[in-house]
């Protein structure tokens, strides 16, 4: 038996915080071997983070390691002096980080900063050091890296400043890579191709990768070994399949269910003995009655467009139709335009050209800024994306709600605002006690709750979701998923569904719309879509989201991506 | 909430001594400025020669000036003028600046080029200068004093406002609000200023130092304020023509004032801004 590249043995760290001491890791205890791959996953909160950065040394001062040890090729990292710790770092071991851009330095080129991390290691030439960066460029696969050697990083997309980091990363052959969060905030195609480089890159160098995701997906997919964490501790260990087929602890089992697959339905998102609940919503409801022939569709937009002064048009020849109580899906990638036209929808911002007709009535012709006034206001609502930017930070959670109530459904402030507010936390799961606190004193999952709730208040008809659920941790994410269904089924609700997830889209929406650069390239019936894409890029949208089929986990690590 | 904003206040003080310092220095102050003229032991204005130019006694404990009026009482009786002076120019210019600026901030366009280059313009003149230059245009009065130090502000909180409002204009809860039903008018002035404030709070009291040397100095060069009225600029250029033959006092003291009262109000400043943000609440 070899022993291990890196063995954490019963780690503790504590962060020193306004409210005294709190845990961040308990007890964590695993070993990486030479060459692998493992996969840490949890979601905000459990101490994965914190483990890869007291592996580093890069934790926050505020954050100490009080117990435990963490060995590297058998020596102690936590008691290695400072001096010799930095010879360690880089050439032993290195990181890359979630905000690839911020990472870099915006006012150097990305050769010198590459050729910067090459200098501190190894002693030789600028002249060596630049060729080094090119071979280096070459192996994380940038095209022209001739020509991006001088370039900034704002000139680069996210997927390159990230092939630039693990450029910097893999400068010095290091034999172990910690990568927290790598591909988080990168559309799913760029992903893809970000993750099979790296595990080429690995596989090439022998060097021992640890994966520090949120995504069991993603882990799943590309690691031989997963290890779950929850709340500073290590749940379960095990290979992907297994976790999947058969998790054992009740942590991971809520979390495996909470992960959307390709096949998932909605009801699947909660355990087996969770979802006899949410079988009665489904069983209550009724498919949303056949609206008399002749009536017009609920939302009905034609040829929408939105050009700016400069660049091209945002979004082109955007033409829709929603029934009442139907979700559809507008699916793409950054930048094309999904954003802009949802906007477009909710009357937030002027179309350049086009119409839009709610209930056979024209909206389109208000201009924005006056469309606060028009009745038909409180009929379109908006879920935003980020819920911790979506809530006034001045309001408290009985303000946010209460206030589309106060300015649409004339209500004043007394008993009866008090009762429909409560009312609507009630429905959207928020405990009534909550509705004093401040969005800074709620956590993620109960803004989002909040946001829903403001944006149900005044009973509309048609809910656009910007990426609801985003920034959520996956077993939120499942509740607000659930949640939302299930306000369509009550309620008689269309959902026009935002996002860049392929998998929530397909789940939740009848229809779905793909986007690309401001136009649609294909749309139709979820199911039929996603099963047999027609267009080439809705075909590599599709392949491009991490397979995790339940009970055929296919598993691409290592031998099939070179 | 008010137990929680106390103990919020407390803590933010706890972490931070030299803020309740300040607060403390800006407390007295205050009080000075209203009970200045019952506390003071001698006429500010009344002279009796021949008590002139004294050094610090148990009698007079700032020494007395040329006319032999007590150096201690004209400096406790001058802080309201110098405190209702800055209050009042920082109070002008906040007011409309933020206004101003925030509107610029949220619309963006024309608008915001027009009124960013007018700000450009009034900010490369010498703002000395110009306040000078409008006191003596409008009349040497202390009306005008606050007016030209209003103005001559008012570039720095526009310019502020504007950038605050501006990165936040397209924020989630601005669009929530919004799509609530508030018109843009509204969004800006009960959603976005509101926001802002905290951090135009600091600006404020680093400004409010910043003031009351600007009335001395306009005061000093004898514009605005005038002779006897005690005031503590005034009585810096006084006393500035005995400093050569030792009479320090007639220097020392005012300048002192004026130090502690700016300093105060530079300290405060960040505390404040702790306290005044709602994210810093647990």
């Amino acid at each position: 038996m070899t022993t291990p590249l890196l063995q954490i043995e019963d780690l503790h760290v504590t962060f020193s915080t306004r409210r005294g001491l709190v845990e961040a890791v308990r007890g964590v205890t695993l070993a990486v071997e030479p060459g692998e791959m493992l996969g840490l996953v949890g979601e905000s909160g459990s101490g994965k983070s914190v483990t890869g950065f007291a592996t580093t040394r890069l934790l926050d001062p505020a954050g100490r390691v009080t117990k435990g040890r963490i060995l590297y090729r058998g020596r102690d990292v936590t008691k290695i002096p400072d001096g010799d710790f930095r010879a360690l770092h880089g050439a032993a071991m290195s990181m890359i980080f979630q905000n690839p851009r911020a990472a870099l330095n915006p006012i150097r080129a990305i050769g010198l900063q590459i050729a910067d991390a090459i200098l501190s290691h190894k002693r030789m030439s600028k002249q060596a050091a630049s060729e080094e960066t090119l071979n280096l460029l070459r192996a994380v696969q940038i095209r022209d890296p001739e020509k991006r050697m001088s370039a900034y990083p704002h000139e680069l997309s996210g997927g390159m400043c990230q092939r630039v980091m693990i450029a910097i990363a893999i400068s010095c052959d290091p034999m172990l890579l910690i990568a927290d969060e790598p591909t988080t905030g990168l559309d799913v195609t760029t992903q893809k191709v970000v993750m099979d480089l790296l595990v080429k890159i690995a596989a090439d160098r022998g060097m021992a990768t640890i994966l520090i995701t949120h995504d069991l997906g993603l882990a799943a997919q590309y690691c031989r070994r997963v290890v779950v964490m929850e709340k500073g501790r290590l749940v379960e260990e095990a290979p992907p399949e297994a976790l999947f087929r058969h998790p054992q602890h009740a942590y991971t089992k809520r979390l495996v269910a909470a992960s959307p697959t390709a096949t998932s339905r909605i009801e699947d998102l909660v355990t087996d003995e969770e979802r006899g609940e949410y079988l009665a919503v489904l069983a209550a409801s009724q498919p949303p009655a056949e609206p008399p022939p002749g009536t017009p569709p609920l939302l009905d937009v034609k040829n929408l467009a939105k050009r700016y002064d400069q660049g091209p048009p945002a979004v082109t020849g955007f033409s829709m139709t929603m029934k009442a109580g139907e979700s559809v899906g507008l699916v793409g990638e950054s930048g094309s335009g999904k954003t802009t036209t949802s906007r477009m929808i909710c009357r937030l911002i002027d179309a350049s050209e086009g119409e839009i007709l709610f209930d056979g009535e024209s909206i389109g012709h208000l201009p924005a800024r006056e469309f606060h006034r028009s009745p038909h206001r409180k009929n379109i609502q908006i879920v935003f994306q980020d819920p911790n930017e979506s809530l006034n930070p001045r309001f408290s959670a009985f303000d946010c709600i209460a206030h589309p109530l106060l300015r649409l459904s004339g209500l004043r402030p007394g008993n009866a605002l008090r009762q429909r507010v409560e009312e609507c936390a009630q429905r959207v799961g928020l405990p009534v006690e909550l509705l004093s606190r401040f969005p800074h004193q709620l956590s993620g999952g109960q803004k989002a709750r909040v946001g829903i709730a403001r944006a149900i208040a005044c009973r509309p008809r048609l809910l656009v979701l910007d990426e609801p659920t985003a920034a959520l941790d996956v077993s939120v994410q499942a509740v607000v998923l659930q949640l939302l269904d299930r306000l369509r089924r009550e309620d008689n609700l269309a959902l026009l569904f935002v996002s860049h997830d392929l998998n929530v889209v397909r789940m939740m929406c009848d229809r779905t719309i793909v986007l690309r650069n401001g136009s649609i390239v294909e749309a139709g019936e979820s199911r039929a879509l996603f099963e047999n894409p027609r267009d080439q890029y809705t075909r590599e949208l599709v392949e491009a989201v991490p397979h995790i089929d339940r009970g055929q986990t296919r598993i691409v690590a290592g031998s099939q991506s070179t | 909430m008010p137990s929680a904003t106390l103990r919020h206040t407390a803590w933010i003080l706890r972490g931070n001594p030299l803020t309740a310092v300040a607060a403390f220095g800006v407390m007295i102050l205050v009080l000075i400025a209203i009970f200045g003229p019952s506390i003071a032991p001698y006429d500010p204005i009344a002279s009796n020669v021949s008590e002139a130019l004294l050094p610090p006694s148990h009698a007079h404990l700032a020494g007395t000036d040329q006319l032999g009026r007590d150096t201690f009482s004209r400096l406790l009786v001058a802080t309201r003028l110098d405190l209702v002076i800055a209050v009042a120019a920082v109070g002008i210019s906040f007011v409309l600046g933020a206004v101003i600026g925030a509107f610029c901030g949220y619309a963006g366009g024309r608008l915001d080029r027009a009124v960013g280059r007018f700000v450009d313009v009034m900010m490369a003149f010498p703002l000395f200068v110009l306040a000078m230059a409008m006191v003596a245009a409008l009349g040497n009065r202390v009306e005008n004093i606050v007016i030209a130090t209003a103005i001559i502000n008012l570039p720095f909180y526009i310019r502020f406002a504007r950038a605050e409002v501006n990165v936040r204009r397209n924020v989630g809860w601005v669009e929530a609000a919004r799509a609530s039903g508030e018109g843009n008018i509204s969004v800006v002035l009960r959603f976005l200023l509101p926001n802002v404030l905290p951090a135009m709070a600091v600006q404020m009291s680093l400004n409010l130092g910043w003031a009351i040397l600007n009335a001395a100095g306009l005061s000093f060069i004898g514009l605005g304020v005038r002779p006897p009225t005690p005031e503590w600029g005034i009585m810096v250029a006084e006393g500035a023509r005995f400093i050569s033959t030792g009479k320090w006092w007639l220097v020392a003291f005012p300048g002192l004032a004026l130090m502690l009262a700016v300093l105060c109000f530079n300290l405060l400043g960040d505390g404040l801004r702790d306290i005044l943000d709602p994210r810093m609440r647990t």
